[in-house]
């Protein structure tokens, strides 16, 4: 590629071989300004207050398990409703081991995902006969199972008092504050982006995309599709159920009112709103709907304090405009605000003379 | 024996709410091939308008229902115009979204408006329980099982005989096929949305004099899943067979199962069932298969 002129934007991406056209990163502008952002969520934490911390590292949770559900959803077509109940399972397997057998962290958290991915990758196994609405219906069932599961094995989730669990600590260090834990997140969400990006260079995330396209075709171009179906129940569930374990031992807490319905169909609607089968709509949309609610909140405090009464509604009013957003993106911008941004970046790279 | 036919006959009552429900179900995705995950909504609105006219303007009880329903004619033909209108044709997932977006912005405004207290229905129906050999029954049961069957029978009728009923056969067995014999499909997709919501709003107004009206209610919006996929997405005396089974074995179920394991089996038996269903006869008991080809 020709040295170019770092201060000037890109007009399009112009690629001479293969080894350029699947690069993540197109040319060294893009990887300037990553590395930026990564320096930038750095020294996040020093430069706002620790409410704000806290708000990230919420978002960076949602974003794991969002990318995870994109995977599943906007990546290979297959659709679920029973993402909540997945990180339910990843946040109590990790739960057990660190709670209940007294076992790290370290260990809890791969394992809370791989057992994550198991009932994933099971409740993913009508896939091999269902699609489309069918599908959905089956996760939802999995979804309610998974739920009464939690609910009446109290011997092992103590039912729905929940369970208390331990801060994970590293070198004598306890995770115990939003600061803390926030590196914690980050690094993680940093390696599910990465691992996420990557996925779609390999044979099985082409295989995954060629399902979601068309199905039939795709096995009749030799590719074993309940595999992939399966595959990308588990990918997905371990996303979810290392989302769950990382979320369960930052608030600390667990029990089955984190793992509800609603859960599965707010990070539905993340990957609407941020934009199906794309990794930085997830992101987007995660950020999105976790910010929502709070600015929300704030709008009604504020506008409480001169109408008063307003507060009490909050939480109706919450769900209101999430399916009013839900619908409004559905029809007017149905790739999200992925699809947006990019949009915006397109009209600049030719701005001024965008013909 | 006298605990069995009380199981029983709120299983029946159970299960012919849910078949009521079920039916608006079907007759949405027969006519336009949409899952609609706001069929609790629907039932939800139609239970409090009904209270409100009832407990807050005086109404008399039909009338008040007479008025409820007309306003969830509207309000099926207005929802189905401005939210479903635009996903014609668009894919499964999103139509599954749009649905249940729905839900939810339809669940978030009846709570600001109504709240989310129970509220009960002045006694309508008589008090006095009905003795029938040493089961006692509640009328409000027995009412409630009367009506839903005439109007399970009332719909059918509708649909074999009536020329709106042949139409919107017609249309769900072929679109294309109907819209050149002159059939406006927009209008039976229309018609079935109003048809669903007031069949619907029947449902809540009938659960509402059992239990009392709270947004839970719309949970019977999920409990309708089991019935339709069992008895066949796209059958309507599928609807009201797989309705009154997974009503009477909700109930077995939560009389004999519950006491064994803490509570709570009522809500998840329909969807083991659900499950099992579609593991082997994914089309139902009634459902046509569906052949695809590539």
């Amino acid at each position: 590629m020709r040295p170019r002129n770092p201060f000037v934007m890109d007009c399009g991406v112009f690629t001479t071989n293969y080894r350029e056209d699947m690069a993540i990163i197109h040319h060294p502008g893009a990887k300037l300004k990553v590395l930026a952002v990564i320096a930038f969520f750095l020294v996040f934490p020093f430069m706002v207050g620790p409410y704000y911390v806290s708000v990230a590292n919420l978002i960076g949770i949602a974003i794991i398990g969002a990318i995870g559900l994109n995977i599943l959803v906007g990546f290979t077509g297959q659709i679920s409703i029973g993402h909540g109940a997945f990180m339910g399972v990843g946040a109590y397997a990790a739960g057990i081991l660190t709670a209940t057998l007294g076992l790290s962290f370290w260990i809890a958290l791969p394992v809370g995902g791989l057992v994550a991915a198991l009932i994933g990758g099971l409740f993913g196994v009508p896939s091999l006969r269902l699609k489309g609405l069918y599908l959905a219906i089956a996760t939802l069932a999995a979804q309610v199972i998974i739920e009464f599961v939690i609910v009446h094995w109290p011997a092992l989730t103590r039912g729905p008092a929940g369970m208390v669990l331990p801060a994970p600590t590293i070198g004598g260090i306890t995770l115990d504050d939003d600061t803390s834990f926030y590196y914690l997140i980050l690094i993680i969400t940093l390696a599910a982006i990465v691992f996420a990006l990557n996925l779609f260079r390999t044979r099985t995330g082409r295989a995954f995309m060629a399902v979601r396209d068309r199905d039939l075709a795709a096995a009749v171009m030799g590719i074993n599709i309940f595999k992939y179906k399966v595959t990308a129940f588990a990918v997905s569930s371990f996303y979810a159920g290392v989302a769950g374990a990382l979320w369960g031992h930052y608030l600390g807490v667990i029990s089955p009112e984190h793992f509800t319905i609603h859960v599965s169909i707010l990070y539905l609607a993340m990957i609407i709103v941020g934009g199906l089968g794309s990794v930085m709509g997830a992101i987007y949309g995660a950020c999105f709907m976790t910010l929502l609610p709070i600015v929300l909140r704030e709008l009604a405090d504020a506008f409480g304090r001169s109408f008063g009464g307003l507060t009490h509604v909050m939480l109706s009013m919450q769900e209101a405009v999430f399916g009013l957003l839900i619908i409004l993106f559905l029809i007017f911008e149905p790739d999200g605000l992925a699809k947006m941004w990019r949009n915006v970046k397109n009209y600049f790279k030719l701005w001024p003379f965008s013909y | 024996m006298s605990f069995f036919l009380q199981i029983l006959i709120s299983g029946l009552v159970v299960g012919a709410v849910y078949a009521l429900v079920a039916f608006g179900f079907v007759l949405i995705y027969k006519s336009s091939d949409v899952i609609n995950f706001a069929q609790g909504e629907f039932l939800l609105v139609g239970a409090y308008i009904a209270l409100s006219l009832v407990v807050f303007y005086q109404v008399p009880f039909l009338a008040a229902v007479a008025l409820t329903l007309s306003m969830c004619v509207i309000l099926g033909i207005v929802v189905e115009r401005l939210v479903l209108r635009p996903f014609i044709g668009e894919r499964a997932i999103s139509v599954i979204m749009a649905t249940l977006g729905l839900s939810l912005l339809m669940r978030g405004l009846i709570q600001m408006i109504w709240g989310t207290e129970t509220r009960t229905f002045p006694g309508i129906f008589p008090d006095t329980p009905v003795r029938m050999g040493d089961v006692v029954v509640s009328q409000v049961y027995l009412w409630s099982l009367a009506i839903a069957v005439l109007l399970l029978a009332v719909f059918t009728i509708f649909f074999k005989y009536s020329s709106t009923g042949i139409v919107m056969r017609a249309a769900a067995d072929d679109q294309v096929a109907a819209l050149s014999m002159g059939i406006s499909v927009k209008r039976i997709i229309a018609i079935a949305w109003a048809i669903a919501a007031v069949v619907a709003a029947i449902g809540g107004v009938l659960l509402g004099n059992i239990n009392g009206v709270n947004p839970s209610l719309a949970y019977i919006g999920l409990m309708v899943l089991p019935v339709v996929i069992l008895g066949g997405l796209d059958s309507v005396p599928g609807a009201i067979v797989g309705g009154f089974t997974i009503g009477l074995l909700e109930s077995l179920a939560g009389g004999y199962l519950d006491p064994l394991v803490g509570g709570g089996v009522k809500e998840v038996v329909p969807f083991v069932v659900l499950l099992l269903v579609l593991m082997i006869r994914p089309y139902g008991l009634f459902g046509k298969e569906i052949i695809e080809r590539v």
